[in-house]
């Protein structure tokens, strides 16, 4: 069934740097819009609703669930995905951190665990408290339990967690 | 997902207006709960008035020294936000113990308020439910029952308000205000927020058809020690089984609020007053009248033992 015109819109997003304008039925998340439309599949779908992290990109500087938005909800937005973090010749720090530190095993939740690692540790730098958090006024820690807590909206079914939190400790600590 | 047609509204007035004079029209703020329920087809709005333009993300001090609370304003932002750390910490601790750093960043304080139960019979549509479709029944009664509610229930419906904030929210006495279709602006007191739905469980919150939250108000500061307790089978990322918020002053008097037991944030003035009396005499008047099933029956003496070690710890 076609839907009527006016379940379609316009969208212009900056995506790693890149303008797009985009034509998209109102339905279509924000995922999609980068898989499907723009080709950006470094970003992935696990579960589609926003349980397993997998589709996390950074929009505005902040870690959102791609796949718990609609494209037309970031008219004029800037998005970076894993594509836009770092290349194969110039990987970014915590790219360069999860291979040293074999963060990651099947490799399918690991652009989302990549993602949500390096705005984790802008959070911490921002003074964004945690359930962790001991003191609420004093300076935030980057510590492991920290981490692991601020990370546990990214699930690793091959259990790469603790080479996760010490790729992200050697990040933290650069 | 059901098609539906969108746009963004200017005014919060403009908004509500907009949702009320269209049969089927949502809002939508974050739509961190709304998305995931419109793909499962339990929401089906056939038109959204999304609200992030409207201005209401801001945190500032109200003239007696209180603070207003935008209704867009993140969970990250306001449990970040230093007066929040400082005056009113049960309510980052509440925030903090929610959901994940994902959803935080996307989810507003008005849309916090307005997230719907967790109840798995809600959730799967095979099932009946009163609350997703009215006169349908019941599937959670007699079913598993261990997440849902033990007290405020009714024979057509035991599920929970699932959230941590709104608990916060119920300690600290805020208040909620309102604009409504005709422009006209009100507020709602924390504890008339959200119903005790009885036979109508799908009409959760006192809001009318259109009504849309502008923000949330915090009287001033009441000082004290302020806890978030929240058990839940796993350490992170999970809902709350039963959770505690409390504020504790120095002479062992203080408040006292329940999540995941009821469909509101639950708090009885007679049960506070016990409070230097120990968690048992608390939590015996905070539960009376309550009717567990087997399943679930576990959670008042939880509720006890979790507020027990907040009074040891305020005391230490």
């Amino acid at each position: 069934m076609t839907a009527p015109a006016d379940t379609r819109m316009s969208v212009q997003l900056t995506v790693n740097g890149s303008e797009h304008a985009i034509e998209l039925d109102t339905r279509t998340t924000l995922l999609d819009t980068l898989r499907e439309h723009l080709k950006l599949t470094g970003t992935k779908k696990g579960c589609d609703h926003g349980q397993c992290g997998a589709c996390t990109v950074i929009v505005n500087g902040e870690r959102i669930n791609s796949c718990l938005s609609l494209a037309v909800q970031h008219q004029e937005d800037e998005i970076t995905t894993i594509e836009g973090l770092g290349t194969p010749d110039n990987l970014h720090p915590m790219q360069a951190a999860f291979v040293k530190h074999d963060g990651y095993q099947c490799g399918y939740c690991t652009p989302g665990q990549i993602c949500s690692a390096v705005s984790v540790l802008n959070e911490i730098r921002k003074g964004v408290p945690s359930h962790v958090t001991d003191d609420l006024t004093g300076p935030m820690q980057a510590s492991n339990m920290e981490m692991r807590e601020r990370m546990s909206g990214n699930i690793c079914r091959c259990g790469a967690y603790s080479n996760i939190a010490e790729a992200m400790a050697e990040v933290a600590e650069a | 997902m059901r098609s539906f047609t969108y746009e963004r509204a200017s005014t919060p007035a403009q908004a509500a207006a907009s949702v009320s004079s269209r049969q089927g029209a949502k809002f939508i703020a974050g739509g961190t709960n709304l998305l995931d329920l419109m793909k499962l087809e339990i929401e089906t709005p056939t038109h959204l008035v999304d609200v992030q333009d409207l201005g209401l993300d801001q945190i500032e001090r109200t003239e007696d020294g209180g603070l207003r609370i935008g209704a867009l304003v993140t969970n990250t932002a306001l449990s970040a936000h230093d007066a929040v750390r400082n005056d009113y910490a049960v309510l980052t601790r509440a925030i903090a113990a929610g959901a994940s750093g994902q959803l935080r960043n996307k989810a507003t304080t008005a849309g916090n308020l307005l997230q719907r139960t967790r109840c798995p019979y809600f959730y799967d549509t095979d099932m009946p439910c009163n609350k997703r479709k009215a006169g349908t029944g019941c599937a959670a009664i007699g079913g598993f029952s261990r997440q849902l509610g033990v007290i405020g229930i009714s024979e057509a419906c035991i599920a929970t308000y699932p959230g941590d904030m709104a608990v916060a929210l119920r300690v600290l006495d805020a208040v909620v205000e309102t604009v409504r279709p005709d422009g006209e602006t009100r507020v709602i007191p924390i504890a008339d927020f959200h119903r005790l739905w009885g036979d109508t469980p799908h009409i959760e919150t006192a809001l009318e058809p259109g009504e849309l939250i502008t923000g949330v108000t915090l009287p001033r500061p009441i000082g004290g020690q302020h806890f978030y307790q929240k058990v839940r089978d796993r350490r992170s990322y999970a809902f709350a089984l039963v959770s505690v918020a409390a504020v504790i002053q120095s002479d062992g008097s203080g408040r006292v609020a329940f999540g995941g037991v009821a469909p509101k944030p639950w708090r009885v003035a007679e049960a506070d007053a016990l409070l230097p009396n120990g968690a048992k005499a608390v939590v015996e008047r905070a539960f009376q009248g309550a009717k567990p099933t087997e399943d679930n029956k576990f959670k008042i003496p939880l509720a006890e033992r979790a507020l027990a070690g907040l009074i040891a710890q305020a005391r230490s």
